[in-house]
Parts: structure tokens; C-alpha cells; sequence
């Protein structure tokens, strides 16, 4: 039997485009969770190891050692359709991995800061990092049973975040839910964009 | 329970024991992939069915052949791999040296011409 014709021409299938949206947080605020929640298929795990050799970053202050670290990313993947793919990945802990955000966070469309106002302090770094990096962020507070409840406005506030910066309540369990964070996400991230633009076309 | 006549190195060589081969050496000891720079979510796809064994490719550069004829990204292949992505890094420059694999790498915000991607991505969502 031949089937040797039947098979995708070599080289002729154009591939889709693949964007990334990163989901970040403290540990245990439910990353994966929310990765796993919208994803098409269970949250993937890749590592990266870091040796003497991967490690070409400027700001290597706290990995000077010429160990091997081993980073772990879960991710998870959303065909939107034939030409576009999008991934998200949890990022990993914070603070020793720097290195590995950077590589995440080139190129990402935009984050989700996921939030737990019991340890609300712990979503501080990934502010500050997207802060810094001009990526477009919102951030969902996770809402936990047995958590006391605070209104948005606090939350803003207690964050000291940009008045322009999404602050919604979430259940990253529930694909729905973390559905709509995605969507404001993009809501977001496309009018930071746009003004942006405006901002560019100005000067 | 131990069978009869099982070599010693059998006991040792089961999933629980982790990789019996360290990553690099799949890699010959490169760091370094000889062509392109794969980011997490480049998109890779073979551009054949398969390949026969030939010199320089080893089992995982087939593997790759295998899981690509679906496209697939350079973080799905190193997740169904178990291997460390920088491994697969290199492991897919010898296969796009060969013109065994094509390879799109993503999009950047900068580079967008208008809101288009966004609005297909929100709508993607809500219909999911």
C-alpha cells in the first residue's frame, strides 16, 4: 500500500501565528489552576535547566553559583482557530527566576496577576515586574472560601495600582470565570495598545 | 517480586528511576542550537511523514519528526518529550538544519499591524 500522497506537502502548510499570555502570582494562588481551567487540554509542564552557560542575563545577582537549576513551567494551550494559537503559561516562582520571566515575558501579549487578599503582599513582585516592563496586566483576586471579601476599590488601592489597571474578582477553578479575566485581559492589553499608538503618532 | 534471570540493570531502569541519560548528552554536550533561536512559542511542524535513521539524528530528533506532523510548540514538544527545553532547542536546530521541521516563530505586539489579533483571540474566548 502507498500511502505516500496522502501526506501534507512538504513545506506548503502556512502555520498559525501563536500568541502568549502569561498567568502569574504567588505560590499556591491558583496559576495553574486557571491555566488548567480554560485550557483545551490538562496544563503541560516543560523545564528549562539553567547551567552556567544558559544563564547570559545581565542581572545575575543570587545565581552566581555554576549549580544546575531546574525551572518548571506549566502552560496550556487555546486554538482560537487554523491561524492562531494562544498559550498560557503559569509563570514560576518568583524573585530566583527573573531570568525565565524574561524570556516569558518577551513577546506576551499581556498577564494576569492572580491575587489572594489574604497574602495580598505576594502578588507585589508581579506588579512591580510588569510595571517595569510596560507588559499590560490586570489583576483577578482569587476568591477563596473562607477568605473575607473586599471591594475592588480596596484591592486597587491597597495595591497602589494605575487607575487604568483592571482589578476583577475571580474563581480560577471555574472556566468561566477565568474566561472573563482573559477577556478583560485583551480588552485591556488592546487599548493600552492603542493609546500607545496615539501617544507615538503625537510626538 | 524480583523474576528469575533479571539482569541487575534492569531493577535500575524503570520510570521511577528519572532520565537514565542526562539531557545533553542527547545533544552530543551543545548548549546551543546550530540554527534558530525556538522561543517557547514558536510553532513547529514536520515537513514529512517520517525519516529513516540517518547519521546524526538519534531517537529523540525522530520523536520530534512524530509528534511535529501535528503542529506543535517548542514548550508542547519538550512537555510531551520530558525533556528540558533548552535540549529540544538544540535537537530542533539539527532538524531545521535538514529542512526536516518548519518552524514560525511568534508574533510580536509590536509588530501588529491593528487590533485584529485581539478582537479574533476575544471572540475566540467567548465562544469557547
Amino acid at each position: 500500500m502507498d500511502y505516500g500522497h496522502s501526506d501534507r506537502p512538504a513545506g506548503a502548510t502556512p502555520l498559525p501565528t501563536a500568541i502568549k499570555i502569561l498567568v502569574a502570582g504567588g505560590f499556591g494562588v491558583g496559576k495553574t489552576t486557571m491555566v488548567g481551567a480554560v485550557s483545551e487540554t490538562r496544563p503541560l509542564r516543560t523545564e528549562e535547566v539553567l547551567t552556567e552557560s544558559g544563564v547570559g542575563i545581565d542581572d545575575l545577582s543570587g545565581v552566581e553559583e555554576k549549580t544546575t537549576t531546574t525551572v518548571a513551567m506549566d502552560f496550556g494551550r487555546i486554538t482560537i482557530s487554523d491561524d492562531l494559537v494562544l498559550y498560557l503559561f503559569g509563570t514560576p516562582g518568583q524573585d530566583r527566576f527573573w531570568f525565565v520571566w524574561d524570556e516569558l515575558a518577551l513577546g506576551a501579549i499581556g498577564a494576569v496577576v492572580l491575587a489572594d487578599t489574604r497574602r495580598l503582599a505576594d502578588c507585589f513582585p508581579s506588579i512591580d515586574y510588569f510595571e517595569g516592563r510596560g507588559t499590560p496586566f490586570v489583576v483577578a483576586v482569587n476568591c477563596f472560601e473562607g477568605a473575607r471579601q473586599y471591594r475592588l476599590d480596596e484591592v486597587q488601592t491597597a495595591l497602589n495600582l494605575d487607575p487604568g489597571v483592571p482589578v476583577l474578582l475571580c474563581d480560577a477553578r471555574q472556566r468561566e470565570s477565568s474566561k472573563e479575566v482573559l477577556v478583560t485581559l485583551m480588552e485591556h492589553a488592546m487599548k493600552t495598545r492603542e493609546a500607545r499608538r496615539r501617544a507615538a503618532d503625537a510626538n | 517480586m524480583t523474576v528469575q534471570g533479571e539482569s541487575a540493570d534492569h531493577q535500575w531502569v524503570d520510570d521511577h528511576a528519572g532520565p537514565v541519560v542526562r539531557p545533553y548528552a542527547m545533544t552530543r554536550g551543545r548548549a546551543r542550537p546550530v540554527t534558530g533561536t525556538f522561543d517557547l512559542i514558536s510553532l513547529v511542524t514536520a515537513t514529512r511523514a517520517d525519516v529513516t535513521p540517518e547519521v546524526g539524528l538519534g531517537p529523540e530528533h525522530l520523536a520530534i519528526v512524530g509528534l511535529c506532523q501535528r503542529i506543535q510548540s517548542v514548550a508542547e514538544i519538550a512537555a510531551h518529550l520530558d525533556l528540558p527545553v533548552g535540549t529540544i532547542r538544540v535537537l530542533l536546530g539539527d532538524l531545521a538544519a535538514r529542512n526536516l521541521v518548519q518552524v514560525r516563530e511568534p508574533q510580536t505586539t509590536a509588530g501588529l499591524p491593528d487590533n485584529s489579533i485581539f478582537e479574533a483571540v476575544i471572540n475566540g474566548l467567548r465562544a469557547l
